[in-house]
């Protein structure tokens, strides 16, 4: 019989029943929740009557909304205070365990959930929320979903899905000095574009990947979805286990063992096969530098800003002369020479304790440049806690970067942090569209490092070496 | 959600490659509790030349280059788009924006998975057709004020003008749902059987899976 890839294991595992025209209903393990897709959700289970299937299987928490300084003054924006109260109402009357805003362990739902051991290898995982794809990093099979299917799953603890076509990303040799699991997402996003996993569930393999920590590797599964895939994966290994052992709700004693001799098998089988194989070499990768307005739109920072004349197709042609527009760029400029206002340092992408390391690195002594805001947000209150254990955070504060509280801040700006009009920011956030972070601001996806390097340069620097 | 069967409707063209989610409906306006009201803000960005925030509706200024605020697009339910239309955030805010707009159906060369699929559950259809069908279509729209098309769900076909049928294909049990206005919810709950069976299973496969309770 042939050998099955890690997607259609945790696929053949869930299905509860399938149609005839192969739609399945599949049962889901995890649930996690956010203010911001789950209030129609609840309002649709109380019009109907009904009540949650399983409640522990949900785990909610404040994070999108979420004010990232000051936090003891309350939420003065009034629809955000509504949002985030709506959420606190529904977990209590619903019986769901939330992290409220002013809980220590509140952040980010996709770094809180590994964090918590909530995220565990073979489980299926959902979220309103696209980057629901960082769950994969540990061998579960993890997407976005819309507020429909929260209700839905609220309810019936089911989905009605289409199996994925699996699709596997080799990323072969070592990863150069300087180049980060940042780097490796948006290469491989560069190089399929940001439609080349639609239909597909991205398995992630090969030296690269495996010499990634798990923070790296969530960080290339958070980006799977910029690639159009749903769903990111990475093989269990010893790193998964490691990183899993003792967190809060992660199972103990003889349920671990049994569990870790469960979990040795969630990988692809040798001879699996898939729909799809695309062969990256990563020893020849650089630090990468968006210059559009769609994460496929990059290049390694010692290039220069592309020209539209150049690309053959009409349709891509006209979008990247709207991109150069609306980011106020030239064809032919260096990356380097680009100038920037604003760093954010922040994000499901990278706002994890290996990310601000790797930042403070960068600014250790140094301060950032007249006229640059600059700004860290930890991806959760333990993170910001442990950062601050090590003392990251004086590094940042004594380099001139504001030392926030948790949350999704600058990389979407429903907060009051974001763009003013015309701004350029260096950001560790995963999508560069027009507006995301501030209607009329201008997006250029970085590393942790890139962006720090930046924040003390005034604008793009070449980090190798630096 | 409202049953879909057949439509006949003016074509309004977005001719712009990967239209993101953001684009569809910002993020300002995701702060509503309720279904309703996000048609107002659909495309803002591009769709009004000041910031909504601080200003009623009707005190914004339309941008009348965009292609929505043009007198000839006026009551447009159907729109054409270009590929991988839909991609980024898994905002549900967006198929209900273009619905409460008024847009009934999408045509496009390809969809991202996630927008693709909030939106069949909202029976706002969206609608794969080859590139080349794509290309003709933003030409005849453009060379033919009033230019409309019947989006027939039952025949699985938009009819053209000139009378060519252009297939296309939803999953037999979504086009059913749509057909139907039935909600998943309600579907699923009639194997509400099958899935105690399920867990009873995975208890004694995976228990650590059940441990909180």
């Amino acid at each position: 019989m042939m050998g099955k890839t890690l997607y259609d294991k945790l696929w053949d595992s869930h299905v509860v029943r399938e149609l005839p025209d192969g739609t399945c209903l599949l049962y889901i393990d995890r649930h996690l929740v956010h203010e911001v897709t789950s209030p129609q959700a609840f309002a649709g289970l109380r019009a109907a009557g009904r009540r949650l299937w399983r409640r522990d299987a949900n785990l909610a928490v404040a994070d999108h909304n979420v004010p990232t300084k000051d936090r003891a003054l309350g939420i003065r924006d009034a629809t955000s205070r509504v949002q985030i109260e709506t959420l606190d109402r529904n977990c209590a009357d619903f019986g769901v365990t939330l992290f409220a805003m002013n809980d220590p362990r509140q952040g980010i739902v996709h770094v809180v959930g590994p964090e918590q051991g909530a995220t565990l290898p073979g489980m299926t995982i959902v979220c309103g929320d696209s980057h629901t794809s960082t769950h994969g990093a540990f061998g579960a099979l993890a997407h976005g979903i819309g507020t429909s299917e929260v209700e839905q799953v609220l309810a019936t603890q089911c989905l009605l899905q289409k199996r994925a076509k699996p699709m596997r990303v080799r990323l072969e040799g070592r990863v150069p000095e300087g180049v980060t699991a940042k780097d490796l997402a948006l290469a491989v996003i560069g190089r399929i574009g940001t439609a080349g996993g639609t239909g597909h569930a991205i398995e992630f393999a090969g030296p690269a990947v495996r010499a990634l920590s798990m923070e790296g590797r969530m960080t290339l599964c958070n980006m799977a979805i910029e690639a159009g895939a749903r769903a990111g994966l990475v093989g269990v290994d010893d790193t998964t286990v490691a990183y899993l052992a003792n967190r809060p709700f992660a199972p103990r004693g003889a349920l671990w063992e049994q569990a870790v001799a469960a979990w040795r098998d969630l990988h692809s089988d040798e001879d699996a096969v898939f729909a799809r194989e695309v062969m990256i070499d990563a020893q020849t990768l650089s630090p990468q530098v968006t210059w559009g307005t769609s994460p496929e739109m990059v290049v390694g920072v010692a290039e220069r800003v592309p020209d539209p004349a150049a690309e053959p197709d009409a349709a891509r042609r006209a979008g990247m002369v709207a991109a150069l527009a609306y980011m106020d760029l030239k064809p032919g400029t260096p990356m380097v020479d680009v100038p920037i206002d604003v760093v954010f340092i922040g994000s499901c992408t990278n706002a994890r304790l290996e990310d601000l390391r790797a930042a403070a690195h960068m600014v250790r002594g140094r301060r950032v440049a007249t006229g640059v805001r600059a700004l860290v947000v930890p991806g959760s209150g333990l993170v910001k806690k442990a950062a601050e254990a090590e003392g990251l955070d004086r590094v940042f504060v004594e380099a001139g970067f504001e030392w926030r509280d948790a949350g999704c801040s600058m990389c979407l700006a429903m907060n009051a942090d974001r763009l003013e009009a015309g701004e350029r920011c260096a950001s560790t956030s995963n999508r560069n569209f027009e507006g995301r972070q501030g209607a009329g601001g201008r997006t250029h996806l970085v590393s942790p490092a890139m962006a720090a390097a930046a924040a003390v340069a005034g604008h793009f620097v070449d980090v190798r070496g630096w | 959600m409202d049953a879909f069967e057949k439509l006949t409707a003016l074509v309004v063209p977005l001719d712009r490659v990967n239209v993101d989610t953001d684009a569809i409906i910002p993020k300002q306006y995701l702060k509503a509790i309720g279904r309703a009201g996000f048609g107002a803000n659909l495309f803002d960005n591009w769709r009004y030349l000041d910031a909504g925030e601080g200003r009623t509706d009707a005190e914004r200024r339309p941008n009348p280059e965009f292609v929505l605020n043009k007198p000839r697009y006026q009551g447009a339910q159907i729109l054409l788009a270009r590929a991988n239309f839909g991609c980024g955030s898994s905002r549900e805010h967006a198929p209900w924006a273009l619905l409460e707009y008024g847009i009934r159906a999408i045509i496009a060369p390809s969809f991202a998975d996630i927008f693709f699929n909030n939106s069949l559950k909202n029976g706002l259809l969206p609608i794969i057709v080859p590139d080349a069908v794509v290309d003709r279509l933003f030409r005849d729209v453009e060379a033919t004020p009033g230019y409309a098309v019947t989006v027939d769900l039952v025949s699985e076909a938009v009819v053209l003008p000139d009378g060519t049928r252009v297939p296309f294909q939803i999953d037999p049990f979504r086009r059913e749902c749509i057909l139907r206005g039935l909600d998943d919810v309600g579907w699923t709950l009639q194997y509400e059987a099958d899935i105690k069976q399920y867990e009873e299973r995975r208890r004694i496969e995976a228990p650590w899976l059940f441990t909180a309770e």
